[in-house]
């Protein structure tokens, strides 16, 4: 156990930790040239193709160091603030943490809170300044700002650059100098902790532990804490870049193990493993059940496809343990499910997800965040869709969640952003000079104006320099009224909106103006209201289509026109009739994209 | 009953709203016509010595070869193919190339039906085409080509021009019915990707098309038409008893035809396939490899039905139920019944016996009905 080390990568978001990750695989030989690519351990197609981790991923590396060979698992961290829990997580299963700094950027909203995780883990912190080899790179500078946040030494910062692979020697020496070999001991009963779970088509559910005590064998008879269910272990193995089955693992190791479990419900990340025979007396401190910050319905396109889409969901919670959901019916989209999602970035990571892998193309609605409704009796009740809300002549008041934030800008954009956060309804609480040019913000913000399109409108106004970071901190009473709107005078409760009364009138404006632009034309003339009550306060109209037909079929060019129909087609099977109104899946979505 | 297509790449100018595949270069003409003799050649065995009953020549404009060179062409055919004597030879023409001489030189070939390319009667929307020829000079060629002989004239005629206003679009019906002409083919403007006429209208350089007039327009043309009884045979053509052309209504009712010439088409029954749409390709692969590079689909079963459908619905002769039973089998039919019902409720499509056929309603949205009743694959 003394040869092993566990440690996790952890950063704010772009800052390197995917490409540092690379290197320290390469140059252990874990990963052959044959395989090797850039973020090798972001495999999934989606965060290839948006170069940012979503998952946390674990592998294990053979490192020979002064004649002793090591075994050192690694586990890279998402850095998108919607993804912290995976961090969280992580951190569970490891004694030390590197923490990336770019050298470029310095320190960032969630290299701080990243930090604060790690360190109430205890973790020990080996603090890398990386991207070194840029031009741009202020090394001094963000090392006096580590310094200042880590309180360590100027010594043990480790330069560093994931690119040329600057340092990186230095950095898998102070892993196994620094960060101390696992506690705990075989000869106790098992126990250890699932930190994280994956759905395989073929395998079934494969389980991501980290061993405390004990040890366990290939065949074992184990028993799940929590749930109390029992499995033989039919593989157990070491995460390499493939699954590597191993005949037992011990004390301090992490690994995998696949017990032919089928259904999602029967795991619980956090969850203890233990013997049947031989049971630890207590589970270790699981995590927190992550809180969705978001509300959204997700309706199968096909009404048929529901009980497709509840597997889906379900396959899709297993590896995303912060994904909730619980049926919901709507009149406009029938049966579905209202889901919980940490935040945006996530919400559209699930609808490309399971359009990916299980090929359901769903239909997400307005997302919004969870309301404290107190009716005229005293009750409260927490509402998640605006469609619930109890009947106005029953309500007292409604409460919405708020948030703090902490943002940290240049001072350059401090103007911008002070205008951003009011017209947010934010009000300021703090403002600290972190350097002659870097300020923290600190911000009381309603989380129903974040969820939105804050985060984009925050990197815009800074240039991409500004970071946020933020956490649920209590319920406000808030002027809030629900905003309808009618397709042909038909109220569509999917598109409906809770909003605060003093936006109303030009929100209701400007989603109006965004569905003429989103639902095609149809047959007879399509009119959009936005209404408050009995009131229309807009209204705008699609005209009809008078005439579908192109003319001319030249040639004996049959091929182009039916492809152009099948098309048309197919288009049409992406969206949702409504009443008599063809609603296209964007159309859902409207108020996101209003500029 | 098989059909022959010849593509002629080359045209004076290029039109604006064009997406045919053409060239206004025309230094590699004699070559190119070099290499359509032996494609036809070279395609023998396509039709299977079927009966060939239909000759079109298109493009382009056909019209920018010389008699000679047409004639040769013909001749070709003649000794390779299984001609009918009766067989429809039909050539594309414009108006600017058509000079008396011309005429009659053609009068004196076995074509027996020309197309004309007018667009229109009235010089702004020519203009506003791009087109080579001027109003007087489609007039002219009409007068001069129904002097010498050719008995069934077709003209081409685009509305929904923004130009084009709902009066001058009657006028340009009326006048193709005063010099009376046999066949009209009226074509609503449409924008193609990538045309000059896409790149003008998003710059704000030309106006954009109307739909509502061109909306209008099209019901005008069928009222003033049918008035006049004229015969609509198929969603953009119309004609006098007995001057159908046999040529296209061959693509509607699925029937095979060989396409000769850079971006040709041809079918089969059940595959189709195009000629490369390069003219210095086709070319040098006749002339040095004895090859025309094409591309081929296999159609299945449901593309096939889908083709029935979209082109039996532009026709007078409709779609029949028990075609569809019987070669596309009970769960097309069945999916065919259920989805079409809708357009009957609607008065789009209107049932006589087992045949479907669009109303005068329905023919607005012949694309929307036939996608409605498609069956996408995957
Ligand atoms: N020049 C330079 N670029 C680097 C270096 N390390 C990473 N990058 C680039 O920075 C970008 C982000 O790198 P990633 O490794 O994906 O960052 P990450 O921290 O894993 O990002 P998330 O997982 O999404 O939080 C990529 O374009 C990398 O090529 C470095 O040392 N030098
Ligand atoms: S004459 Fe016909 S083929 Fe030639 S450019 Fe004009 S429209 Fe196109
Ligand atoms: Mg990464």
């Amino acid at each position: 156990m003394k040869n092993i080390r566990n440690f996790c990568i952890i950063a704010h978001i772009d800052h390197g930790k995917s490409t540092l990750a690379d290197r320290l695989l390469e140059i252990t030989h874990t990963v052959s040239a044959r395989d090797s690519q850039a973020q090798v351990l972001d495999d999934m197609d989606l965060e290839r193709e948006r170069g940012i981790t979503i998952k946390s991923h674990a592998i294990q590396m053979d490192y020979l160091h002064e004649g002793v060979m090591y075994k050192l698992n690694l586990i890279d961290t998402p850095g998108h603030v919607d993804f912290s829990y995976e961090v969280s997580r992580s951190i569970a299963a490891c004694e030390g943490a590197l923490l990336i700094v770019d050298a470029t950027q310095g320190i960032q909203a969630q290299t701080i809170s990243n930090l604060y995780l790690a360190l109430d883990h205890d973790l020990e912190i080996i603090p890398v300044l990386n991207k070194i080899d840029l031009d741009a790179a202020m090394p001094e500078e963000v090392k006096d700002q580590i310094v200042d946040l880590i309180g360590c030494d100027r010594d043990d910062i480790i330069e560093a650059s994931g690119k040329t692979g600057y340092g990186i020697e230095g950095i898998l020496e102070a892993i196994v100098s620094r960060i101390p070999a696992p506690s705990g001991s075989v000869d106790e009963p098992l126990q250890a902790l699932i930190f994280d779970s994956v759905f395989n088509s073929f395998r079934g559910i494969i389980s991501y532990f980290r061993i405390m005590n004990g040890e366990v064998k290939k065949g074992d008879f184990v028993k799940f804490f929590a749930t109390g269910k029992e499995y033989h272990a039919d593989e157990i193995g070491v995460l390499k870049l493939k699954p590597e089955p191993k005949d037992k693992l011990s004390a301090g190791d992490v690994g995998y193990i696949i017990s032919g479990i089928k259904t999602s419900k029967e795991v619980k990340v956090g969850d203890t493993i233990t013997h049947v025979n031989k049971p630890c007396l207590k589970a270790i401190d699981g995590f927190e059940n992550v809180k969705p910050m978001v509300f959204a319905g997700v309706y199968p396109i096909d009404a048929d496809d529901y009980e497709e889409l509840r597997s889906s969901i379900e396959k899709l919670q297993l590896n995303d343990a912060s994904l909730t959901f619980e049926p919901e019916s709507s009149m406009a989209l029938g049966f579905g499910f209202r889901c919980g999602f940490l935040g945006l970035l996530h919400m559209e990571i699930i609808q490309e997800r399971l359009d990916r892998e299980f090929n359901m193309d769903v239909i997400t609605t307005v997302p919004n965040v969870s309301y404290k409704a107190y009716t005229t009796k005293g009750e409260m009740i927490e509402v998640h869709n605006p469609s619930s809300l109890p009947d106005p002549n029953h309500l007292e008041h409604i409460e919405e969640p708020y948030i703090t934030a902490h943002i940290i800008t240049k001072s350059e954009y401090l103007g911008g952003i002070m205008t951003l956060c009011i017209e947010k309804r934010g009000v300021i609480k703090n403002q600290v000079y972190l350097t002659s040019d870097r300020i923290e913000l600190t911000f009381e913000l309603p989380l129903g104006e974040i969820v939105i399109d804050f985060y984009d409108k925050l990197k815009s106004i800074s240039k991409g320099y500004a970071s946020f970071d933020y956490f649920q901190s209590g319920y406000k009473t808030a002027k809030l009224i629900r905003l309808e709107i009618l397709l042909n005078a038909e109220p569509v409760d999917a598109l409906s909106t809770l909003i605060h009364h003093d936006n109303a009138y030009s929100f209701g404006k400007r989603i109006c103006e965004k569905l003429k632009e989103l639902i095609p034309r149809q047959q007879f003339d399509i009119a959009i209201q936005a209404a408050i009550g009995s009131k229309i306060i807009s209204r705008e109209t699609v005209k009809a289509v008078r005439k579908d037909v192109t003319a001319k079929c030249y040639g004996g060019d049959i091929t182009r026109k039916r492809k152009l129909l099948d098309k048309q087609k197919k288009g049409k099977k992406r969206m949702r009739q409504v009443g008599n109104v063809e609603v296209p899946q964007s159309a859902f979505l409207a108020v996101l994209k209003l500029d | 009953m098989a059909g022959i297509y010849i593509h002629i790449p080359y045209c004076h100018q290029k039109c604006h709203y064009c997406n045919f595949y053409s060239s206004v270069s025309k230094k590699s003409k004699p070559a190119f016509v070099r290499s359509l003799l032996k494609e036809i050649e070279l395609q023998k065995a396509y039709l299977h010595q079927e009966i060939i009953s239909t000759i079109y020549f298109g493009g382009g404009t056909p019209t920018q070869l010389n008699t000679f060179e047409i004639e040769q062409i013909i001749q070709h055919l003649y000794q390779h193919y299984n001609i009918s004597g009766k067989a429809e030879i039909t050539l594309e023409a414009n108006p600017d190339d058509l000079t008396q001489e011309k005429i009659i030189e053609l009068s004196e070939t076995d074509i027996n039906r020309l197309s004309l390319g007018i667009q229109s009667f009235h010089n702004t929307d020519l203009e506003y085409l791009n087109r080579s020829h001027s109003a007087n000079q489609a007039i002219e060629a009409i007068k001069t080509a129904q002097r010498h002989q050719f008995a069934n004239l077709s003209i081409d005629l685009i509305y929904g021009i923004p130009t084009l206003s709902n009066q001058a679009w009657i006028d340009n019906i009326q006048t193709a019915i005063d010099l009376g002409i046999q066949h009209i083919s009226a074509y609503c403007l449409t924008v193609e990707a990538g045309t000059a006429l896409d790149v003008f209208i998003r710059k704000g350089k030309m106006p954009a098309i109307d739909e509502e007039k061109a909306s209008q327009q099209f019901e005008i043309l069928m009222d003033v038409l049918y008035k006049n009884n004229f015969i609509h045979y198929e969603i953009s053509n119309f004609c006098k008893q007995g001057f159908i052309s046999q040529h296209n209504s061959n693509y509607w009712k699925q029937q095979k035809y060989l396409g000769l010439g850079p971006s040709a088409h041809s079918y089969n029954l059940v595959s189709r396939q195009w000629n490369v749409s390069n003219i210095t390709n086709y070319i040098q692969s006749v002339e040095e490899k004895n090859i025309v590079p094409f591309e081929i689909e296999s159609l299945t079963l449901i593309q096939q039905y889908d083709e029935y459908i979209l082109t039996g619905l532009r026709t007078i002769w409709g779609v029949d139920e028990i075609e569809i039973l019987s070669k596309y089998g009970r769960e097309m039919y069945d999916y065919f019944r259920k989805q079409i019902e809708l357009f009957i409720q609607k008065a789009w499509i209107e049932r006589q016996g087992t045949i479907y056929t669009l109303t005068k309603q329905g023919k607005y949205f012949a694309d929307g009905i036939a996608s409605e009743l498609f069956i996408t694959s995957d």
